[in-house]
């Protein structure tokens, strides 16, 4: 045998050996790391230190919401608390408050501050007419650092699913579903799209009575129980149950909103609405 | 004027010999490619990342080319004694300094383009539309902010011993500069006297590199800097650029050249 097809078949019996060794290892060594598959680079090289990455990365996507006008360091107490502007309806109260909060910018207090705004986006806009898709990839890695931020996945679902990517906006909600198995925001969120977009109210309805329930398990004991969203979830099943026919059910969510809700004004009109239309049947 | 454009080119083409501008483009370019690689929620329109991604690349590689050919220019000269040379020809200590400086600011002006023509390129391929103008403006204020960089560079290579202290202090500063020097008014109001003049008094006297970014007018797609802004904003420049060429001057013309 020649020398030169000697070390050939060495090579290859070396590379069979290697590939052998490395079907037996890999599930074991994915048992020792205990991290599984799921485990990123980026979590495996920045620790517990990626939350303040997510967050940074999260705040890029409202700044990108606003088209680059959005405070600074030093305006940071002027900054937006939460979310809700970046799904919020035009004219609606959660947008005309963030209006107001937003107006950061102080008379220049100098020639040079002045000046100076000439270079500066001064104008508040929010991103529209298919625009809003350009958060996404900052909302993307946000949940790539920190899928306990359950914020991300719902401003996240919301732009794909208003540009009609339904499916895709769907696929990210159930990652987020996956990461957070208990929150109700998100089984809200999935529900929305079932009824909006799929126009399947069995599915929506399931989604939000597990979304009710969640919120029942985790909320009553709370100091602040995040009363906007039960009402939310309630009034959306009442809705769903007064089309399917069922008022009797819609009368007792739109009661569960009402008794939970900052204007139960209103909602006392649609029950007796409802219950009037009940008493005629 | 003619030994100035002389000197300048010799600037010139040590840009094109050294690699550090290739290495900062392909980098780059990889990067880019890399990010816009990305599939994000089967949007092929989601385009702003990869502008911000891109200039951002740019802002750090131009100003890594400004202050690191900037920075060895007068130590070289005088390390490899080809200073005495030079001066015997005969050229004046201010034509070395005007022939370095406008060689670098024009070096850089030409790294500039190529860089631009890369992100309107990426950003071109990616809307559907070239916003030429936006891309003038962007890199005209960008190149006039670098002949500020580049006199400061100057300065501290007439005044620092080592061109590595000289980039490493000039890059603090003028990054402070551009993340800080808008507020520094701000945050002079809330200090108590003497601290508050002190600040005030520097907020006055550094020159505002933060106006010559105008990254967010084109990752956004604003509608332009006015014209005449843009225009006074490079007088601006122009008056800092002059005044510390000319303390260059005033200390390089009295300085030992022997090492």
């Amino acid at each position: 045998m020649s020398t030169r097809r000697q070390s050939a078949l060495i090579l290859l019996s070396l590379a069979a050996a290697c590939f052998a060794l490395a079907t037996t290892l890999q599930p074991r060594a994915t048992a020792w790391s205990s991290r599984g598959d799921s485990a990123s680079i980026l979590k495996v090289l920045l620790g517990d230190g990626r939350r303040l990455f997510a967050d940074y990365f999260f705040e890029k996507a409202d700044v990108y919401f606003h088209s680059g006008y959005y405070p600074s360091i030093f305006d940071r107490n002027q900054a937006p608390k939460d979310t809700r502007h970046m799904t919020a309806e035009e004219d609606s109260p959660a947008e005309k408050e963030h209006e107001e909060k937003m107006n950061f910018l102080a008379t220049p207090r100098d020639w040079l501050e002045r000046f100076g705004r000439h270079f500066l986006i001064t104008e508040h806009t929010h991103l529209s007419g298919g625009n809003e898709r350009e958060i996404l990839p900052w909302l993307r890695l946000s949940a790539e650092l920190d899928p306990q931020r359950i914020d991300t996945y719902t401003v996240a679902a919301y732009s794909p699913r208003d540009m009609g990517k339904v499916s895709e906006a769907e696929q990210f909600l159930r990652e987020g579903l996956r990461a957070n198995p208990g929150s109700y925001e998100i089984l809200f969120e999935l529900g929305r799209l079932y009824q909006q977009n799929y126009h399947d109210a069995r599915r929506a309805r399931n989604v939000w009575e597990l979304a009710l329930r969640r919120w029942q398990e985790q909320q009553p004991g709370k100091k602040e129980p995040d009363l906007l969203a039960l009402t939310d979830i309630a009034v959306n099943l009442a809705r769903l149950e007064e089309s399917a026919g069922n008022l009797e059910r819609a009368i007792v969510y739109l009661e569960l909103a009402r008794q939970h809700s900052l204007q139960p004004g209103p909602l006392q009109q649609q029950i007796e609405e409802l219950k009037r239309k009940a008493g005629r049947k | 004027m003619n030994t100035v454009i002389a000197l300048s080119q010799v600037v010139i083409k040590e840009l094109y010999r050294r690699k550090d501008f290739y290495v900062l483009f392909v980098l780059t370019a990889v990067i880019t490619l890399a990010l816009a690689s990305a599939n994000l929620f089967n949007d092929t329109k989601i385009v702003r990342y990869l502008k911000e991604v891109v200039l951002l690349l740019i802002w750090i590689s131009a100003l890594v080319i400004a202050i690191t050919t900037t920075a060895r220019q007068i130590p070289a000269e005088r390390e490899n004694r080809t200073i005495f040379p030079l001066l015997a020809k005969p050229v004046t200590r201010g034509q070395v300094i005007l022939g370095k400086f406008l060689g670098c600011w024009l070096a850089c002006g030409i790294a500039l383009v190529i860089f631009y023509l890369f992100f309107g390129l990426v950003s071109g391929s990616r809307e559907r539309s070239w916003d030429v103008l936006g891309y003038v403006q962007g890199l005209w204020l960008q190149w006039v902010m670098l002949g500020i960089v580049i006199s400061l560079v100057l300065l501290g290579s007439v005044t620092f011993t080592a061109p590595s202290s000289n980039a490493t202090i000039t890059f603090i500063v003028v990054v402070g500069i551009l993340l800080l020097g808008r507020h520094l008014n701000q945050a002079a109001l809330q200090q108590v006297e003497p601290l508050r003049t002190l600040i005030y008094t520097i907020y006055f006297l550094i020159p505002h590199l933060e106006w010559y970014d105008v990254r967010d007018f084109l990752i956004y797609d604003h509608r332009l800097v006015g014209w005449a802004n843009c225009a006074l904003a490079t007088l601006y420049a122009a008056l800092y650029a002059a005044l510390l060429l000319f303390a260059t001057w005033v200390v390089f013309r009295r300085k030992a050249l022997n090492l």
